[in-house]
């Protein structure tokens, strides 16, 4: 009985210490929080590039199609449908290793930053024109009546409103995008996940994992934040 | 009959195969005050629109102010500064204060600087019997009060004529008086006015000429006591008769 009984609380104690040993491991922790900290700083600098390209030519995008002309618009569907249906990785994969064949070389960190600012792009435009179209009728021919021009109703009357519909469901889906900045660890961009993937196969232990999910944590969290605060401050009283 | 500031000849429009103006005429003279009636998908409002040309109509001529608003040279933002438009939702911005409201053509159709362009609209709103209320938003304000702003951010641009489509048929009754308190006061000011709307205390009282339009053309048109007291065409009694027992 006695045996018994330690022989299974035994075996219990070990496995919580290995299991502590493999994910909070002190001494490996300090030895790779340095290059988990560069890689902190290049997510960030890879983020905010595809941020502010991909909500930029979102939104560029969803203003030429609010233009109205034909043939330019369902170019623009055409593209923003291409780079909602293709996954990330994907677009990622065929602009590093597809474009040298080609002739021309992107760098892990260029191809990522182009790859999901384009994905960023497709998804913001489509919420964009969504915010757009959901401004009613009446609020145009209302500044319309009053002499202002097609674009300066767009600019004073119908973006600010459609921009402040459209931060919940943008802020969701630009989360969801800077977090696949961890693709480039694919296209061996040292940034948080490659520099945890590249600790955990120095130190054959598992510990830079954890602080790359700290690390990510630390990053996303006041961006989520951020964005529950932005929301509650675009609010408006109707 | 000093000259017309309105002169529509000939409307036509079509939505598709729908047939919703059939040659409608309209001609207004300054400080005139006109009232148009009609039971609903009369056309009436689809008139309104075509005199700032909200719709294209699809033949005809419309000249407001002299200026010829189907001319394809027309700059028609300039032409829709003279001509005010009141809707029926009332239509504010409502991420703007009253005063931006008010404000907002001032400034970038006009071009007047912030300082001239907030006296300008803050005497507007006085106009309304708003001034107190030029920092609330659309949402903090009654359907009346809403309307109101609607017209001072309209009559703050200085127009020649105002449209009003239906402006009380979205407020609750008791809201109703001031806004008509509003019209009564423009109206008395010399404003020309071109009202489609059901008020018939309304028209009877201020109205100069009351147009009875019906399937997309103008049935009869006379003084108010023509209209209401001795209307020609069955349509018109039908009509009246239907709208007085609500």
């Amino acid at each position: 009985m006695r045996e018994a009984r330690s022989a299974r609380e035994g075996p219990a104690v070990t496995a919580w210490e290995r299991f502590a040993d493999s994910f909070f491991n002190a001494r490996v922790a300090a030895e790779y929080l340095p290059k988990i900290v560069d890689g902190f700083w290049l997510t960030v600098t890879l983020a905010l590039g595809i941020v502010a390209t991909g909500l930029a030519a979102g939104l560029a995008l969803a203003l030429v199609r609010s233009l109205g002309l034909r043939p330019l618009n369902w170019l623009i569907v055409f593209v923003v449908d291409l780079f909602r249906a293709l996954p990330p990785l994907v677009v990622i994969a065929l602009l590093f290793f597809g474009l040298p064949a080609a002739g021309m070389q992107l760098s892990g960190f260029a191809s990522t930053w182009l790859a999901l600012s384009l994905v960023l792009m497709a998804f913001a435009e489509e919420i964009f024109w969504a915010g757009i179209t959901s401004v009613p009728k009446g609020q145009w021919e209302a500044a319309r009546s009053t002499g202002l021009t097609f674009l300066q109703t767009l600019r004073f009357v119908v973006l600010p409103q459609a921009v402040r519909l459209t931060i919940p469901p943008l802020t969701n889906r630009t989360i969801a995008i800077t977090k696949g900045t961890a693709l480039a660890s694919v296209v061996a961009v040292q940034e948080i996940l490659g520099a945890a993937h590249a600790g955990v196969s120095f130190s054959f232990n598992p510990t830079p994992l954890t602080l790359g999910a700290l690390a990510y944590l630390v990053l996303f969290l006041p961006v989520v934040v951020f964005g529950r605060w932005v929301e509650t401050r675009f609010a408006w009283r109707r | 009959m000093t000259r017309p500031i309105i002169e529509a000849r000939g409307v036509h429009k079509h939505f598709g195969a729908l047939h919703v103006l059939k040659g409608v005429d309209l001609v207004v003279a300054e400080r005139e005050l006109v009232f148009v009636i009609g039971p609903s998908g009369s056309g009436k409002s689809t008139l309104l629109r075509c005199l700032n040309r909200l719709e294209e109509p699809s033949a005809g001529s419309i000249v407001v102010d002299g200026i010829d608003l189907l001319d394809r040279r027309t700059d028609i933002n300039a032409a829709r500064r003279r001509i005010g438009m009141v809707f029926q939702g009332f239509n504010l911005y409502p991420h703007m204060t009253a005063l931006g409201n008010v404000t907002l053509a001032l400034r970038k159709v006009l071009g007047l600087p912030r300082a001239e362009a907030e006296a300008r609209g803050r005497a507007a709103l006085e106009r309304v019997h708003l001034a107190d209320r030029a920092d609330h938003y659309p949402g903090q304000l009654s359907g009346g009060q809403q309307q109101r702003v609607a017209i001072a951010r309209a009559i703050a641009l200085e127009p020649r004529v105002m449209l009003f489509d239906e402006p009380t048929s979205a407020l609750d009754p008791e809201l109703v008086g001031g806004v008509l308190a509003v019209m009564r006061e423009l109206r008395e000011d010399g404003m020309t006015m071109v009202v489609v709307s059901h008020e018939m205390g309304f028209a009877r009282a201020a109205a100069d000429r009351v147009l009875f339009m019906a399937d997309g053309m103008v049935v009869e048109e006379g003084t108010p006591g023509e209209i209401f007291g001795a209307p020609r065409h069955e349509r018109t009694r039908t009509f009246i008769s239907q709208i007085e027992r609500t």
